[in-house]
């Protein structure tokens, strides 16, 4: 926050509109205190709640549409893993031990974490105007032929130019807004309409879903979009240059190109 | 190093003795208002109290969805059933005639109940969802006597504020807060898609909290204890689901 000055700000969208890196290096950090703390605070969270999600899945690796399901009901799907439940026919011939409790406690602390500091995130991208500068495309970017270029740029595996390293490309934003403003708010709200408290209070949270099951099987499947999103982002991050990605995130910086050699 | 980053370090140090001293006056609030659970120590604390903070003031006096009698789940799924001990097959085969609920601790008149008695009492239905924590879940009727209403008869005391309960299976045991106790939808189950509610399912007695998750509907129970002092009962987390690492709140 303290570090996106006005100054900083304009030379930032300036960065934008003509990417001539070397003008603006010294200008203002790639990333804002803010979003890097926010970064890693969700990473730690997103972690925690992938390990403990799956471990969970483990106990009922079934799935469902509609209000209910279980083993005397037919399946949407279901996941060829052994299971932490001798109810659950999986065709193994043992069972996992349970490890439930520490995992549903360790994924809603975790819930709560990626709750918070994406609600800190997103007041703070909104008051100093950082999703409109840094992750709104521009409109010319926007036109078929300037996607498609990028579309083919990333298909051949060109590696990022050096503007590349201080501003986002209108694919990477693209993906970026889908992620924060669609899948976070979705997994959340789905998250959510499996408490039968939660439930009892906002019932159309789950009857839009289409039922306490339709909830669960679309919770799990943004679970594996955002897991997607996450392998991809981080092949991105070692395709582009792992040291100056890694660096612009933690110190704000980019490291300076010479010291690579 | 100057005069401002001292005044900057002092500055942080008010606002950190202030955000303490608030975090503790809130703790405090919450205690009272009964927003804290009885397992809000440990590493997974702070996210359980959170929970149960925020699910508390949300749906103090909502309702848990019900449903039409055509989305009754035509295979209801009992779980797995730990071996039951001899004491429950004698009154199984004998009809559960001598089965009795007895409900003791802070209450004027003491009582103990027959299951006829229980179903002589004023009942109340519902078509509601039981889910399990594993994930799977089904919806069936349950009709039975509201727990606020033999908390009433037994004439519990104004300063209770949990009801232990107890099963046959002596290593389950359970605790209510009383906004769920209090709840019109929270039961004692007689009967489940109208007929005695079957061993599986609990028979001849079982806790019906429908804002709840599968664990905290225990089944087979046989005494009530009301209680303003939850440290008092096992560990003091509340129920045996702690000890097992469980949440003793449920509403997630």
């Amino acid at each position: 926050m303290a570090d996106s000055t006005p100054g900083g700000a304009i030379l930032a969208s300036d960065a934008v509109a003509a990417p001539r890196a070397e003008s603006v290096v010294a200008a203002a950090p790639r990333h804002a205190a803010f979003v890097r703390i926010t970064h890693w605070l969700s990473a730690l969270a997103f972690f925690a709640l992938l390990v403990s999600g799956l471990e969970i899945v483990l106990s009922h690796p079934r799935f469902y549409w509609g209000e209910t399901g279980n083993v005397n009901t037919g399946v949407l799907f279901k996941i060829p893993v052994p299971s932490s439940r001798a109810l659950v026919p999986t065709g193994y011939g043992y069972v996992l031990p349970d490890q439930n409790g520490w995992s549903r406690a360790l994924h809603f602390q975790s819930a709560w974490l990626i709750l918070i500091v994406g609600l800190v995130y997103f007041w703070l991208g909104l008051a100093n105007g950082h999703f409109r500068r840094t992750l709104l495309p521009a409109r010319s970017d926007l036109s078929l032929r300037s996607l498609g270029s990028s579309i083919a740029d990333h298909l051949r595996f060109k590696r990022p130019g050096e503007e590349e390293a201080w501003s986002y490309n209108v694919l990477q934003r693209l993906s970026y807004l889908v992620v924060l403003f669609v899948a976070f708010p979705l997994i959340i709200w789905t998250g959510l309409a499996m408490s039968p408290s939660f439930t009892s209070a906002f019932p159309h949270s789950v009857t839009l879903l289409g039922g306490r099951q339709s909830a669960r099987t679309l919770h799990f499947f943004l679970t594996i979009f955002l897991t997607l999103f996450l392998l991809v982002h981080v092949l991105m991050v070692f395709f582009a240059g792992f040291r100056k990605r890694m660096g612009a995130m933690i110190t704000g910086w980019v490291p300076r190109e010479k010291e690579r050699a | 190093m100057s005069t401002t980053s001292r005044r900057g370090f002092i500055t942080t140090g008010i606002a950190a003795v202030a955000g303490l001293s608030a975090a503790a006056v809130a703790a405090k609030l919450a205690g009272k208002c009964g927003l804290v659970p009885p397992d809000h120590g440990g590493l997974y604390g702070p996210g359980e109290t959170l929970t149960f903070a925020a699910q508390r003031l949300l749906t103090r006096h909502s309702m848990a969805r019900e449903f039409d009698r055509s989305q009754i789940s035509a295979k209801p799924l009992a779980n797995e059933l730990a071996p039951l001990p001899d004491e429950y097959k004698r009154h199984q085969e004998a009809g559960f005639v001598d089965w009795r609920l007895n409900v003791e601790g802070m209450a004027a008149k003491p009582m103990s109940f027959s299951v006829a008695e229980l179903k002589s009492f004023p009942s109340r239905s519902h078509i509601t969802e039981i889910a399990c924590e594993e994930g799977w879940s089904y919806v069936a009727e349950w009709k039975g006597v509201p727990l606020s209403y033999v908390l009433d008869r037994v004439g519990a005391l104004p300063q209770v504020r949990y009801v232990v309960y107890k099963s046959i299976q002596t290593d389950w045991w359970d605790s209510l807060d009383m906004a769920d106790a209090l709840h019109p939808q929270t039961l004692i189950a007689t009967t489940m898609n109208g007929g005695d509610l079957p061993t599986g399912f609990g028979g001849p007695l079982r806790m019906r909290v429908p804002r709840q998750l599968g664990y905290k509907n225990v089944k087979f129970i046989n005494n009530l204890i009301l209680t303003d002092d939850i440290k008092r009962f096992g560990k003091g987390l509340g129920s045996a689901s702690p000890e097992g690492g469980y949440a003793w709140y449920a509403g997630i």
